[in-house]
């Protein structure tokens, strides 16, 4: 819980000055639109948690995203499929990719970094080709107003992908903290080893991380593409892995492994779309976006360094 | 003549053991110098003494005659002592110049490395040693055997006037073995001394100049040239006080338990092993550091998939592909090395000792912390594990304690078959006595127990009945009424 507390003491700070000095942070449509971005990136980030704590990294996240993206305007506006039918392909089309990442990583034994990258370039020039390289749209979305109305929408005042954070993070938390699965999880990023000679079968667990990461990119990916309305191929969900490993790592986990938690990874989430938020209000001119965000986590992580070794310094003696 | 190279006196203790006890050794120039005694003797210590690896408590060393203090590697190198370990240390991405001169490259304009020279350097070392490999060559590509020469060239080249080689011939076939030696009499014909460590006494007979036998850290004897032989080694190195710790005679059943039939594992492909642990037995397992126990032990235990081989237990065959059945099976193995693969280091003691059964304190999946915590604590008064809560993470336990902790994993559930492999190494004497009776109760209790260690005093004094192995092989079962250190001895060395 330490771990988390740092970043969590940054976001308060962070919150509070933003609200002294642009008011207009806390009013009710910006809360609203950041509510809604933490629950896209939460969702995601949690799946690419997952994998950090088994040890491993997913750089084809957003690369899948513009891949399903377009798949889903595909689906919807050319071919016309129910909605819930175009949803559930999507969703396991993402599942499915993330198989193939498992089954790559722990079969074949080919490091998780490579793996990933070749499908950040493979997704990304696959939804090019299939979108001809044309941005897709979803139109007036007839035929899916409900999914769309669902998914940009919002239940007494709170918008649905934020519900959806708050329902998988309870689910994820128990799975993670609480279930023996979870504690397989850590176990493995921790030390393969030991864990293979406590007879768990390592080799399913970690593939099964990045199935999981891939079903979480899935239900991210569809609310994105309705959040965004329309897929340019060579654009939709660039960098976007990067946010969820930075929120990761931001949130305390370990790229070593065996290390992190769903409180940390929705504190590291929020923290992204405040400073994003802060660009904005503030007037920063807009190119500087990332710079601040990359100091911002540096700072973050350099801080957490220096407490850690003294604290070590204090055990010691 | 003179002695190159005298050592005197010298001590060194570790936390609990006393590694080194006034040790003398004498070197002469162009001497090979073979260093013998059993596992643990401390002969590895004494070398890293003067590989400057560690510092004696106490004791000179001279060199030419004159006092000097080795506090560093570097300073080793240059009084002309040159180690080729165990281990190599070399760099398999560089070129066999490159790792000779790693450190010390010839240079160019200051920073720019003089390859023609680099390369014609290193030549001249290959070529002294009678080698035929060109300097341009990736390490990656030559066997064990050549990577080890490349280390003596690397020695030569520091001026090494003696080269410390600590077993080098573990890994190597017969014929590199061979071409080893060789290397060894061309060293000693140009005046280089060589002390030779090696647990294999053809080669000391064969190479030897003359021997020094240590034994529990001390001086055993010496033997010249014309007195080396294998009995007289063998005396020198097993000559201690037999057998106080002999544990009372049990009634053992002659029923086997588990059998294992024709095991072949991955190290040793060429051999197949047979051999049946009774119920309530231990099975004690010796033979020298390398010898294939440990994989074969990998092999039942599933970790290390075996090539070939049936287990039986109680009758029945049981399929094992990987430790999960092993443990469904109750066949238990607590590794020999406790910190990488014997417990998660840096999780709570809880957490690993129900990390292998972990459903059993889990309904619906999700894990009772309280359960857990009241097994760990259980299982913590019952080994006498001392640690301020089981909440207390592994890493913060002396060894005897991990070790502790490592049991109590298996012992929560229902062992069957327990594998222990060097079960007390780098354990303190209290703790020890406590494993030992640990592992008698669970033997009186009907678990079949196998026995790995490398320490002759504990296989003597702990099993049943001894298989010894070498090179793979089981060379023979030894009854405990037969046993003894010679006979143990004789078979580790193949004989």
């Amino acid at each position: 819980m330490r771990k988390e507390l740092g970043t969590f003491v940054l976001l308060v700070v962070l919150c509070v000055v933003l609200a002294i000095l642009n008011p207009s942070f806390l009013s009710s449509a910006n809360l609203q639109n950041l509510a809604r971005l933490i629950g896209i990136y939460g969702i995601f980030s949690i799946g690419l948690g997952l994998v950090i704590i088994t040890g491993g990294i997913d750089l084809s996240v957003g690369s899948a995203f513009a891949l399903l993206g377009v798949l889903l305007s595909i689906f919807l506006v050319e071919w016309h499929l129910p909605a819930a039918v175009a949803v559930l392909a999507v969703v396991l089309i993402a599942t499915f990719l993330g198989l193939i990442n498992g089954f790559l990583i722990t079969r074949v034994k080919i490091q998780p970094f490579i793996v990933t990258l070749c499908g950040l370039l493979f997704y990304r020039g696959l939804a090019r080709f299939v979108a001809s390289d044309e941005t897709k749209g979803f139109g007036s979305a007839s035929g899916f107003e409900t999914l769309q109305s669902m998914a940009t929408g919002s239940v007494v005042g709170i918008p649905t992908p934020f519900i959806l954070l708050v329902f998988i993070s309870i689910v994820m938390w128990v799975v993670l903290h609480r279930s023996v699965y979870g504690r397989y999880l850590f176990a493995v990023g921790r030390n393969e080893t030991a864990a293979r000679y406590s007879g768990i079968n390592a080799n399913t667990i970690i593939a099964s991380a990045y199935v999981f990461c891939g079903l979480m990119a899935g239900i991210s990916g569809v609310l994105l593409a309705f959040y965004t309305n329309s897929v340019s191929p060579s654009s939709h969900g660039n960098f976007y892995e990067l946010y969820g490993i930075a929120a990761a790592v931001l949130g305390g986990c370990s790229l070593r492994g065996g290390e992190g938690s769903i409180v940390g990874i929705l504190i590291g989430t929020a923290l992204l779309q405040v400073l994003q938020n802060l660009v904005n209000l503030l007037g920063i001119p807009s190119s500087l976006n990332f710079a601040v965000m990359g100091a911002v986590i540096l700072i973050g992580v350099i801080a957490d360094q220096l407490l850690r070794q003294r604290q070590a310094a204090r055990s010691v003696r | 003549m003179n002695p190159i190279l005298e050592m005197q006196k010298i001590s060194k203790r570790f936390p609990g053991v006393i590694a080194l006890d006034a040790v003398d050794l004498e070197v002469f120039p162009g001497e090979v110098l073979a260093l013998a005694g059993e596992n643990g003797a401390g002969k590895s210590t004494l070398m890293k003494v003067l590989g400057g690896i560690y510092q004696p408590e106490s004791g000179a060393i001279n060199i030419d005659g004159k006092t000097t203090t080795i506090r560093s590697v570097s300073d080793a190198t240059a009084n002309g002592i040159g180690f080729v370990h165990q281990e190599l240390n070399v760099f398999d991405n560089l070129t066999v110049a490159e790792n000779i001169y790693l450190g010390r490259e010839p240079r160019r304009a200051k920073f720019l490395i003089d390859r023609s020279k680099l390369n014609s350097d290193s030549d001249v070392y290959l070529k002294r040693l009678g080698l035929d490999i060109s300097p341009h060559t990736p390490l990656l590509e030559l066997s064990i055997a050549q990577q080890q020469m490349v280390e003596i060239a690397k020695a030569l080249s520091q001026n090494a006037r003696i080269v410390i080689m600590d077993e080098p011939t573990s890994s190597l076939t017969l014929t590199e073995t061979e071409r080893l030696l060789s290397v060894i009499g061309e060293l000693r014909s140009q005046g280089v001394s060589v002390i030779y460590i090696s647990h294999r006494l053809g080669e000391i007979k064969q190479i030897a100049d003359r021997v020094v036998v240590l034994r529990d850290g001390k001086n055993a004897g010496a033997l010249q040239r014309d007195e080396i032989n294998h009995d007289a080694i063998v005396s020198l190195m097993v000559g201690r006080d037999l057998k106080k710790f002999r544990r009372q005679e049990a009634p053992v059943e002659t029923k086997p338990f588990a059998t294992i039939q024709d095991l072949r594992t991955r190290r040793f492909p060429a051999c197949s092993n047979s051999f049946d642990v009774r119920t309530g037995e231990i099975l004690g397992f010796a033979g020298l550091v390398g010898s294939g126990r440990s994989e074969a032990a990998q092999a039942i235990f599933g970790v290390d998939r075996a090539l070939a081989g049936g287990i039986y237990l109680d009758g029945k065959l049981v399929t094992i592909k990987n430790a999960s059945d092993a443990i469904k099976n109750g066949v238990y193995l607590v590794p020999e090395d406790r910190r990488i693969a014997g417990l998660i280091v840096d999780i709570p003691i809880r957490a690993n000792i129900t990390l292998p059964a972990l459903s059993r304190y889990a309904s619906a999946g999700l894990v009772s912390r309280k359960r857990e915590s009241k097994r760990a604590a259980e299982m913590c008064e019952k080994l006498n594990v001392k640690a301020p809560s089981p909440e207390t993470n592994a890493a913060n336990l002396s060894g005897g304690n991990q070790q502790k902790v490592v049991l109590a994993k298996w012992l929560s559930l229902n062992p069957k078959l327990m594998i222990f492999d060097e079960p007390t190494r780098g354990i303190d004497v209290g703790a020890k006595a406590e494993i030992y009776e640990l592992m008698r109760e669970l033997s009186a209790s009907g678990v079949a127990i196998i026995m790995i260690s490398s320490d002759m005093e504990e296989i003597l004094g702990e099993s049943d009945r001894i298989a010894v192995m070498h090179e793979g092989t089981i060379t023979g079962i030894l009854d405990r009424a037969d046993a003894s250190e010679e006979s143990i001895m004789k078979l580790a060395v193949g004989h």
